[in-house]
């Protein structure tokens, strides 16, 4: 298995001459994984996509496959199957006809294609569908329809741009499921491009988060949640309370931050590196716990501004240590918690919990 | 399933209530489309009717010889007819010169059979100096011809209130003396050869148009707004100008002295003494008429390009397909219902074609509707004229039917 399967090495993309979209884009993708690029809309992730098909061409840098660089290669020789955001199924064809589409301009003898259609078609579950037009099809089915399509002539990579963007909740749901269960079963690499954060996180194995052209963070999902680099990556992924201050000491995995009104954190210093540095300090609600029973490293009290209920959870908002956007995700349980609008509550989080990130 | 009557809840049955509720929208409905539902009936039903009607009417004679038809019912058409027919064509005859009426027979007899003119209008001059009885041998002294079998024929065969005779003439057919239908004389085989010009005509301005608009259209679809609409614009700012100043301008353009000439000139593709003719024959018919019909293949072609979405193509390529594959396979399908639309729309505008044609055309440019427009301007034959416009409506209706057989109707699309 090789780790830099897909490779961009340096990418610039300029579409213009004046703004570059895409800046020196470093990016290795090893073989059978599933890399979700995240980011928010002109991050340059669908470009980067894109460029990989070959609908675009890099303006500097070179994109390998393989080893092979492929910025001169067309798309119709690049052997990548793509997943494109409306399906783009062609609607005059009926569901056979898309899925032979790609096996009879490699002239595959018939009978060789009609096995591979049929077990495109049954890896989605759509046999007996064949006769069908798209117009015929469910938004869900024609997904599948799309992915079959993509699967059916063997490709080494398979790129989705943002397939499930047109599907209602539940669906997309259980196509997220269903398209990792594929991915798992045959091994293919897929490249994948969402700016919906839950989806990336549930589906794939590496997340690259994209912004300004650039990857913030490439890593795995748990990591990127748990261990975000950056403010952005923090904002970007989950919830996220962030406190603004200066590093008033440091040492080792550990260092205060006083905040612009006067009080002192502990904070894990992470992209900081020396005493007044400015920071953002960010938490996630659910490591801050409510009259902690155990000892920890911050405590402070908050007054209680809004309640809002969730069903299996409830969310508080408080003002605390000048943050009134302070979000607190509390567990609906039995546990009698003093939860009223206007009360003082206890709220206690560890250092290595609150990163201190670049400042915003 | 209940037979039980549904009341709504002051007690009247459901059905009656809905009635009364619907009845003020409908008759607002009936009150919006009233007017143009009228005027459609008066400019667009009511002519093609009369058109149609005027077409086969062929009354007027009749009733202007109503005694002489009576009499030549019984007559077989073999030997001479009896004295009871030339009896009855004196009376009409004397009765149309009291009137001074019998100038309207004369041409629809000439018509049917040339020669009439004059024999009508000598035996109505000598009627005065019938005497009664024996009027067959009257009428023969004044003409032998009304002694020949075959001017008694064509008299009988103008006999009937209803002819199908226009038609005919149209296909360069006619009846002969004894009823059946024979080819013109070959000297007055004009109007086939007129038909075949105007479909041939037809046919390549709508390719010419397709060939043009295929690309352009392409363009519209695809450039970015700014551009495509600065060409959208040059290609219906012909289209707002009058057809009159467009078929001119072609006019200056394609003379023998204009400047198209003498670019071929100056290329040194012809001698200055032997300028080539590019009007007053097919090819400024050509030219100017796929000029003028061009927005029509355009607007039809470019309203399906522009719902085509570009990731079908993308798509086609990144499954392998070669850029010309991919359009072939998927772009080109889809734009079929465009093409149907704007061919027919060319082919049934062209085919019907008359100021451009008539202005730039010449002789062997004319088309049918120059034909149509020369018998109600100049000859005045207007039941010829009618069923002449009745052919090509005809013609126009039969193509839309058996387009419809092919791509299908709902296939179209204009916009």
């Amino acid at each position: 298995m090789k780790n830099d399967f897909v490779k961009f090495d340096n990418v610039d993309k300029s579409y213009d001459g004046k703004i570059l979209v895409v800046k020196g884009l470093q990016l290795d993708i090893a073989e059978g994984e599933f890399v979700t690029m995240l980011g928010p809309s002109g991050s340059g992730k669908t470009t980067c996509l894109m460029m990989l098909a070959g609908f675009e061409t890099p303006t500097h840098g070179e994109i390998y496959l393989d080893g092979n660089p492929i910025s001169n290669i067309p798309p119709h020789k690049r052997g990548i199957g793509m997943v494109f955001q409306n399906y783009a199924l062609f609607p005059h064809m009926t569901v056979y006809e898309n899925l032979a589409f790609p096996l009879r301009v490699r002239k595959i003898p018939k009978d060789e294609a009609d096995k591979k259609i049929d077990k495109a078609l049954s890896m989605v579950s759509l046999q007996g569908f064949e006769a069908r037009m798209p117009m015929q099809l469910s938004g869900g089915q024609q997904q599948r329809v799309a992915v079959a399509r993509s699967l059916v002539f063997d490709p080494q990579v398979v790129l989705m741009d943002e397939p499930l963007g047109a599907l209602d909740k539940n669906l997309r749901e259980s196509m997220q499921y269903e398209i990792k269960h594929i991915h798992e079963s045959i091994g293919v690499t897929v490249v994948y491009v969402t700016h919906d954060q839950t989806e990336a996180l549930t589906m794939s194995s590496r997340i690259a988060v994209f912004n300004d052209g650039k990857v913030q963070q490439l890593s795995s999902p748990d990591e990127l949640y748990e261990r975000p680099v950056n403010s952005f990556v923090a904002e970007f992924i989950g919830e996220n309370n962030t406190f603004a201050g200066t590093v008033s000491d440091i040492s080792g995995n550990s260092c205060k931050v006083k905040l612009t009104n006067g009080t002192e954190i502990f904070a894990n210093p992470i992209s900081i590196k020396a005493k007044g540095e400015k920071t953002t300090v960010s938490l996630r609600p659910e490591r801050a716990l409510i009259n902690p029973k155990d000892k920890m490293d911050n405590n402070h009290k908050g007054k209680i501004e809004e309640i809002i209920y969730h069903g299996d959870h409830t969310r508080v908002r408080i003002n605390l240590l000048g943050n009134d956007q302070f979000i607190l995700k509390i567990p609906n349980s039995t546990s009698n918690l003093d939860i009223k609008l206007g009360n003082d509550i206890n709220v206690g989080w560890n250092t290595k919990d609150s990163r201190a990130l670049d400042p915003k | 399933m209940s037979t039980e009557q549904i009341l709504s809840s002051d007690g009247i049955p459901l059905e009656i209530s809905l009635k009364k509720a619907e009845r003020k929208n409908k008759f607002r409905a009936v009150m919006l489309v009233g007017p143009l539902f009228l005027f459609l009936i008066i400019t667009y039903v009511f002519p093609i009717g009369d058109m149609l009607f005027r077409s086969i009417d062929d009354r007027k004679i009749t009733q202007m010889l109503p005694n002489t038809f009576t009499a030549i019912e019984k007559w077989d058409g073999q030997d001479l007819p009896g004295e009871p027919v030339y009896a009855a064509l004196y009376e009409d005859l004397a009765y149309l010169k009291k009137n001074k009426t019998y100038g309207k027979i004369i041409a629809r007899l000439n018509y049917e059979k040339g020669g009439f003119s004059s024999l009508i209008k000598k035996t109505v001059r000598k009627l005065g100096k019938f005497e009664e009885g024996n009027y067959k041998e009257q009428f023969i002294e004044v003409n032998k011809r009304w002694g020949q079998n075959d001017y008694l024929v064509s008299l009988k065969n103008a006999a009937p209130n209803w002819t199908f005779a226009k038609y005919l003439k149209g296909v360069d057919l006619k009846y002969d003396q004894n009823g059946s239908i024979v080819e013109q004389p070959e000297d007055r085989r004009i109007h086939k050869v007129l038909w075949l010009r105007t479909l041939k005509v037809a046919f390549w301005v709508t390719i010419f148009c397709f060939i043009l608009a295929y690309p352009i259209s392409y363009l519209l679809a695809t450039l970015p707004m700014k551009y495509s609409n600065l060409l959208m614009i040059c290609v219906l700012l012909p289209f707002w100008t009058s057809l009159l100043v467009r078929t001119s301008s072609w006019m200056v353009l394609l003379q023998q002295q204009g400047p198209i000439n003498d670019l071929i000139v100056w290329l040194g593709f012809a001698a200055n003494d032997a300028r080539p003719e590019l009007m007053y024959n097919v090819i400024g018919t050509f030219v100017a008429m796929t000029q003028i019909l061009l927005p029509f293949m355009v607007l039809p072609l470019y309203s399906v390009m522009k719902t085509i979405s570009p990731s079908l193509m993308r798509a086609g390529k990144s499954l392998g397909g070669t850029p010309f594959v991919a359009f072939r396979k998927v772009y080109f399908p889809l734009t079929i219902p465009g093409i149907g639309a704007g061919s027919l729309l060319v082919f049934i505008l062209a085919i019907g074609y008359y100021i451009t044609p008539a202005l730039v055309g010449g002789a062997s440019g004319s088309l049918i509707s120059n034909t149509i427009a020369y018998h109600m301007k100049s000859s005045l034959d207007w039941s010829f004229a009618a069923a002449l416009g009745t052919m090509l409506l005809v013609g126009v209706l039969t193509i839309y039917w058996i387009y419809n057989k092919l791509v299908g109707i709902d296939n179209i699309k204009l916009g």
